[in-house]
Formats: structure tokens, sequence, C-alpha cells
């Protein structure tokens, strides 16, 4: 199968504009025939929900919450990039277009990552228009801050809370609505499965998490906007609901799932304290503009930070990168800090943290001047560990954060499987191998906002009203299907729990296809996860009937899933065999420890294709092209 | 430390409930409140216990799902803080923990801990929104807005949305939730062109989903855990109040 992205011809300025007139258009008065299912309900999916109903298609919305207003995205704190060039410090289209490929390590499509820039400046307007409460400066005007990876000040913000904001704009916007009979909103309901009929999408299987009823819902096209698989880790700075189950099926049925071993890890986040943890909590990333970072210079040290003098300290950021100092991107700042634990020099209880301190910015600037700073974050901190971070340094460590790996998709935002299309960070398509800070919250709306509403009609318009209603026999099929399995899950009656098991895979994955990754490793945790699998489905304990509310019963589903899919992101990271954002391999790094790609063998997206499960998926190659941008070597010294 | 735990067990809407005691045996202080919660249900399993339902997601405090009222006191002792941010450190060893759902006529158990919250989100479907419609909208900075209005509309936005106001009143009011949104759109130039219906159809929705009313007891406010004021209640009833004198 050859992977054909779609990609408009014209200059890169005008592709968007160009396919827009190119598309088809659906009759406004035949809108109403069209039915689309869209999973998930965050920036992405409440987004596209909203404005397909607002157009006129019949809309129905999943999600596995008590309330749409409660997906993940929610819990994004730092804010949200746009071109608007308000603060006229030489931002633009082009530049905001030229970071994101850039900090994606030149393995994105440039033609949907200039569409994403495009599009950035109508999100705001939008955002404001339904009322989000921005910050704006004194004159009323919207106020901006700097983000990782840019040189100017282009990020739009709502306290540290702008996710809940823009999500709640969604999901007001979703409201409406639903309110006026345009969306359907199913929500505790889980998608278990997706149908395909005659090589197109046409709707899907969902579990009633309440009463355990699985029931069909077709559809003429299926959106995704599941989000991404980091709880893969087990612990990650996900909510603990979030799985890979909605894509990760689809993929079953078909859908080549892109770059899976993407996966970004977040240098500053509050160390794990112990077995029990159930999910790691980020710090922004701000801090490291004021605190110091640090480990003893001895193995083992066992005193106290204040008990350690300054010449047994090693500042090990400032002394390898003394330019960037603590201010090193995420992956290497990443990077560095596991090394020196496994060095046997990392602090705390459980010795898997390192110091930030600011001790010496109070002592600069004054305890006021950093509580304004950063006193929510302290509290934070505080109220999590119960260590007052003015008095004792904060310990902080790397956690698996964003995914930038996920169902293949073509310009249109659609997947290999015609008909099902997926969004957000469900896809992969915009930020290659590393996503810049405040970048997520940029794409999922626009996902949702500003480019389904347009290809989404395209498709209609082409392919006309799905003739399969849930009498089709393959929907009858797929619900025996998903009945059986959860019958399975309830039968087996071994002595583990579903967790028990997510947390063997967490570690296999951590410690194997984590941060950094290497040959061996790879193929070590290739051995062992169709082990755990093994024991799993002979093993497993979850208790209750499947007829009725039951957690441990969910928990099971996405666990078996994870089960499977971390096999291929371990394929798909022994395959790529070069270095790339935030994909390590240990075998190519420089001698200052940067990634160093290999630009001849892998400029292209490694899409894969489901083959069975522990069998090594097929890879496609879609070849990556770059007709505007030089490539070059990311450079942070 | 051990702890002794009274839980609310309820096998489903219709099931009348009671609670059950546990042992919640050697917790670290460093745990969270529901990471306790998940250590007992580990053990619950092992000795062919079905595990206690309840909500939870990103246990960071900001997506309003964990909802359980810990000795009597939604969200547990600790102010402007969700269940799933509090930690083992705030109880001690040979404590008695009672732990229950949310309780209000309009949010049934679901099981256990469990309740369902869905008339939250017809109160919103009602009128928590600015009718607009996705593109078309005028550039951003075209409406200067004046710090202290976006401000208070921030403080009134920051609300999760998680019904602990609800469970803490004793009229099982939802005032301080609705209010919260009424205030955001009231304060900004965006909600004034429907500023009379908002308020008006989201308190009907309010009253229809069998929300009490205020009666001034600000146990909302004590229980909130982001700290919304109940001056937003006074202002929605000055709000409700201009919208009822301008009725045609």
């Amino acid at each position: 199968m050859i992977l054909d992205p779609k990609i408009p011809s014209g200059p890169l300025a005008e592709k968007w504009n160009k396919h827009k007139f190119d598309m088809k258009l659906v009759n406004p008065a035949n809108k109403r025939k069209y039915k689309a299912i869209v999973v998930g309900s965050g920036l992405a999916g409440g987004a596209a929900a909203a404005s397909l109903a607002e157009l006129g298609y019949q809309v129905s919305c999943f999600c596995y919450q008590d309330s749409p207003r409660r997906a993940h995205s929610i819990a994004a704190q730092g804010g949200i990039n746009a071109s608007k060039n308000y603060q006229n410090d030489g931002d633009s289209v082009y530049r905001l277009f030229y970071d994101t490929i850039k900090g994606g390590d030149f393995r994105s499509r440039e033609a949907n990552t200039y569409r994403l820039a495009e599009v950035s400046a109508n999100i705001i307007d939008q955002c404001v228009a339904q009322g989000v409460p921005f910050a704006r400066d004194y004159g009323g005007l919207l106020d901006n801050r700097s983000f990782g990876g840019a040189q100017v000040s282009r990020t739009f913000y709502a306290r540290g809370q702008t996710g809940q904001q823009l999500l709640l704009g969604a999901y007001s916007a979703l409201s409406r609505q639903i309110g006026l009979g345009n969306v359907i909103m199913h929500t505790r309901m889980e998608m278990l499965d997706l149908v395909v009929v005659d090589g197109r999408a046409r709707g899907i299987v969902v579990r009633n998490m309440v009463t355990g009823e699985v029931s069909s819902h077709a559809a003429d096209a299926v959106i995704l906007a599941t989000g991404g698989y980091g709880n893969v880790f087990y612990l990650s700075t996900n909510a603990t609901g979030c799985n890979v189950t909605a894509t990760y099926r689809a993929h079953k049925k078909g859908a080549f799932f892109a770059n899976p071993c993407y996966t970004q890890i977040h240098p500053t986040c509050i160390p794990v304290a112990g077995d029990y943890q159930s999910k790691l909590t980020l710090m922004s990333e701000s801090l490291r503009n004021d605190g110091r970072i640090w480990v003893p210079k001895k193995q083992g040290d066992e005193r106290p930070a204040d008990q350690i003098p300054e010449d047994e300290r090693d500042y090990y950021l400032e002394r390898k990168y003394p330019s960037f100092g603590n201010l090193a991107p995420r992956d290497i700042s990443s990077r560095s800090a596991k090394e020196a634990c496994d060095d046997g020099r990392g602090v705390g209880e459980t010795k898997v943290g390192v110091y930030l301190d600011f001790k010496d910015a109070i002592k600069r600037l004054g305890k006021d001047t950093i509580a304004e700073r950063y006193g929510n974050l302290f509290d934070m901190y505080n109220r999590i560990t119960g260590e007052d971070p003015y008095t004792v340094p904060m310990r902080i460590y790397p956690a698996s954060h964003y995914t930038m790996g996920g169902l293949w998709v073509d310009y249109n935002l659609e997947s290999t499987v015609p008909g099902l299309f997926v969004l957000g960070e469900a896809n992969f398509s915009d930020h290659g191998a590393n996503r810049l800070g405040a970048s997520a919250l940029m794409q999922g709306l626009a996902d949702g906002y500003f480019v389904i509403p347009y290809t989404l009609g395209n498709f209609y318009a082409r392919s006309g009203v799905s003739d399969v209603t849930t009498e089709h026999p393959e929907f009858k099929k797929v619900e025996a299907d998903v009945a059986e399995r959860t019958n399975k899950f309830l039968s087996i009656g071994g002595k583990r729990t579903p967790d028990s098991f997510h947390k063997e895979l967490g570690k296999v994955m951590w410690e194997n296809c984590g941060m950094g990754r290497n040959e061996a490793g790879l193929k070590k945790a290739i051995e062992l996860i169709p082990k755990i699998r093994e024991e799993f489905w002979s093993n497993l304990k979850v208790l209750g009937k499947g007829e009725e509310l039951n957690q441990s019963l969910e928990s099971a589903g996405r666990v078996a899933d994870f089960l499977e899919f971390a096999e291929m992101m371990c394929h798909d990271a022994l395959d790529r065999d070069e270095s790339c954002g935030a994909h390590f391999r240990e075998e190519h790094q420089s001698d200052e420890g940067e990634a160093v790609r290999n630009d001849k063998d892998y400029l292209y997206v490694a899409a894969w294709e489901y083959a069975g499960v522990g069998k090594k998926p097929n890879l496609h190659k879609e070849p990556l092209v770059f007709e505007n941008v030089e490539l070059a070597t990311r450079s942070y010294k | 430390m051990n702890i002794t735990l009274f839980v609310w067990r309820q096998k489903n809407a219709d099931d009348r409930g009671k609670m059950e005691k546990y042992l919640a045996k050697d917790i670290s202080s460093h745990m969270s409140f529901l990471e306790m919660l998940d250590v007992v249900n580990e053990d619950l399993v092992q000795n062919d216990v079905e595990p206690i339902a309840f909500d939870h997601d990103c246990r960071e405090g900001i997506c309003g799902m964990c909802s359980l009222v810990v000795n009597g006191t939604p969200h547990g002792p600790e102010r402007g803080t969700t269940i799933c941010q509090l930690h083992m450190r705030h109880f001690k060893d040979g404590d008695n923990i009672y732990i229950e759902p949310w309780r209000a006529r309009a949010f049934p158990v679901l099981r256990d801990l469990v309740v369902d919250r869905t008339a939250f989100d017809r109160i919103m479907a009602a009128g928590g929104f600015v009718s607009i419609n996705t593109g078309g909208t005028p550039d951003a900075n075209a409406l200067p807005i004046p710090k202290t209005d976006a401000d208070t509309a921030m403080d009134a936005a920051a609300c999760i949305g998680c019904g602990a106001c609800v469970a803490a009143c004793k009229n099982a009011s939802a005032m301080l939730f609705v209010a919260a949104k009424v205030s955001q759109f009231a304060s900004l130039p965006q909600g004034q062109a429907e500023r009379k219906e908002r308020v008006t159809n989201m308190l009907a929705q309010m009253q229809l989903e069998g929300f009490g009313n205020c009666s001034n007891y600000y146990e909302c406010e004590a229980a909130c855990p982001k700290d919304i004021s109940v001056k937003f209640i006074a202002k929605m009833n000055r709000e409700y109040l201009r919208a009822s004198c301008l009725k045609e």
C-alpha cells in the first residue's frame, strides 16, 4: 500500500487556501443527512463536535468520563502558541512554522505544520469570542509570555490553567449544541472497537460503564480524538484513565500507527515516592529560570542537602552546558538527570531524583520575589511532598508527558481506513519527533475548530451517505467479539489485578524504551512484553460482573491493549536506528551527548500496519520531503 | 501507619447501601488519599472482596472527577484542596476515617462512592455559553477588556465543576456552581448579549434538577477546592434581579 499524504500542490503558504477551494462542499440542506461520531471530548474532540454540529451535521460524541469537561486537556498549565505578533517582536506564521519544524527535529510534514501555524491566530480569536478569560495587561489587551524553543513571546495564557480555560470554552460551545439537540452526548461510555465494512469506517461499539451494556453506533464517519498513550509507562503526567484502546483497536482494524516511539519526557516532575504511586505531577518548566539543578558529587551521599558543602555539589547542567546551563532543552535535561541517578548520585528516599535549588535565587532576589514568581508552584509542591521549597531544595525527576506518535493521517486528517479521522494528540501529524511547549493546545484546537469542519465535508461530498446500519452482520459480530473479550477477563480467575500488570509493563517500558534507548534494551523488552502478556491472559483477576459499574474490568481492557501496543512501540524504537528529538538511541550521540540524526536513511514517517498479536507489524514509509526549510542540526550550546 | 476506614458501599442506584469497615495497613504518609484507597482495593481483591468504586482521573486537582466526603467534609480536611491532592500525612496512625459519596437528590449514587453529576451538564446546556459559532470572530484584540474585569472573570472561571459545593450545602444547592459560570460571562463584554437569558435559564434548570436554594451559610465556599468566593452568588442574585426587572 502506498501512503499518500495528499499534500496539495503549490507554494507552502497557499496550500491550505487552495485546498479549501478544491474540496467539495455539502449543500446546507443536505448536511443534516450526514452523521458523525466523535470519540473523546477534549480540545480536539470537543471543538470538532461543537463545530460540526454548528454546521448542521448530526453528531454523537462519546467520552469515558462523567462529563465532557473532564478530558485531560484540562490539565495543561502553560499556554497556547499563536502567530499573532501582538508583541511586535518579529513573529510570523512562517516563524512559528519554522520553530515547530525545528523543535520536532525535522521529522514532521511541512504542509501540516504550516497549516497549524496559519490557523493558530484564528484559535485565539475564537476563544476570546467564547469568553475565555486570557491574561491581559493594564491597557486591556492580551498578554503574552515566552516559552521554550522560541525567541518571541507568542504564548497566550490564563494563569496556570490555560488548558482548563480553553477546554471549558470548547465545552461551553459543545454544551450549547447539546442543549439545541444537535449533539447527542454519551458520557461514561467507552469505545471498545471500530466497525469497518467494505473498507470504510461505519461506526463503533461501546460499553456503557454504568450498566455494562454493549451497543453499536453507526455513522457516515468516525472521528477519534482520544489523546495519547503516555500511560504505557504506567507512571506519567496523564490522567489515570488515559489509554490507547480507541486508537489501538482502530489500528487492529486497519489504521496504520505512525512513529509510536516518539514520546516526550518532561524534565521537571515531582519524583516517584513509592511503589504505590499512581501518577506523576508536572511542575512548570519555568522553575528552571531561577532554580539550580544539582546532585552530590559523591555516590550514595546520605547527608541532607544543607549539609553538603558547595564544593561537593555537582551542578551538572551548568558544568556540561555552560551557555544554556539549567535551561538546557527538555530532552537533554531529562537524560542528564537519569545519568546522575544511574550513577548512584540521586537524592531523596528513593535516590531517583535530583535537586532543584532556589537558595541562591532567594539570596539574590529575596523570598518575596521568588514567592511572587512561583508561589503557587511552591505551594503545590509542598502539598504533595510535605517539604518547603523555600528552605529545602525541591526534588525533581523526568516523567512521560506527551506522545508525538499516533495514528497515521493524511493532510485531511484521515487515517488509512477511509472515513476514520484522527485529531489532536491521537494523530501523529504536526510535532515530528519532539513537541514544543504550548503547542499541544494549539494543535488540538486547530484540528477541531479549523481543519476537520472542512475536510469532513469534502469526505461526505465525495463518499456519500453510508448505507450500513447497526443491523449489519459486521456490527453484530464486533459486538459479540467485545462481549466475548469482557467475559474472558471475568473468567480467567487468576491471582493478579490489572493494575499489577500495568505497573510491571510500565517498568519494562521506562527502563528500555524511555528516555534513552539502545538495541540490547529494546530487544530485551520485545522478549519480556509477550511474557507479561501471557501471564496476564492466564493469571488475571477481575471480580464482579460485566453488567455493572466495574472499574477493574475497565482497567483490564485498557491494560490488555497497552500490552500489545507496547511491543509495537519497541519495534519502532528499534527500527529507527538514529537519534532524533525525543527519540534518543544511545548508539547515536555526539561527544556532548546530543542526538545525532541520520537524514540519509531515516527521513521518513514510520507507519506500522497490524500483523497479528506478537508479530512484528509491517513497516510502511512515508518519505518526508522538505521543500522550504533546510535540514539543520539542533544546537543548544 | 494503620487506619480504620468506614466506607459507603452500595451495589447500584437501587441498593440501600451501608457503611463497611476496612483496615488500611502499612500506609505511608507520602501517599495521596486516593493512592491509599488503591492499596486498600488491591488488598480487598486479594481477599475476594469487590474493590471500592470511586471517581478519579487527573489526580492533580483540576479535572473535578474525584468526589469523596471524608469525615463529613467534601474533599476532606485541607482547605482549597481536592481529595486527590490530599496526602496521608494529614492523618495519623490509628485514625478512623469515614468515606462517603456526595449526597444530594440531584446527584444519585451509581455505585459506592460514584455519583451521577450530569445535572451540572444540563445546567450548562441551558445557558453556560456565549452563542457564537466557530469562525467569523473578530480579532482577539479588537475588544480591550479591563484587566480587573478579566481577572474577576478568571476567578469565577476557575471552578472545576466537582460538585463539592452541593455536597457541603444543607440545601444541596448548586448556587455556587451556577454563580461561577454566570459571573464569568457577566464580567466580560462577550457575555452581555445573553446576560438576561443566561441567568434565567440556568437557574430554572438548576431548580428543575432538584437542587436547593441558598441560605447563606457559606459552606460551599469553605468546601470549594478552588476557593470560589460566595460573592459570586451575590453577583448572580443581582443578575437575576436585573433580568427579572427587564422582563418584557
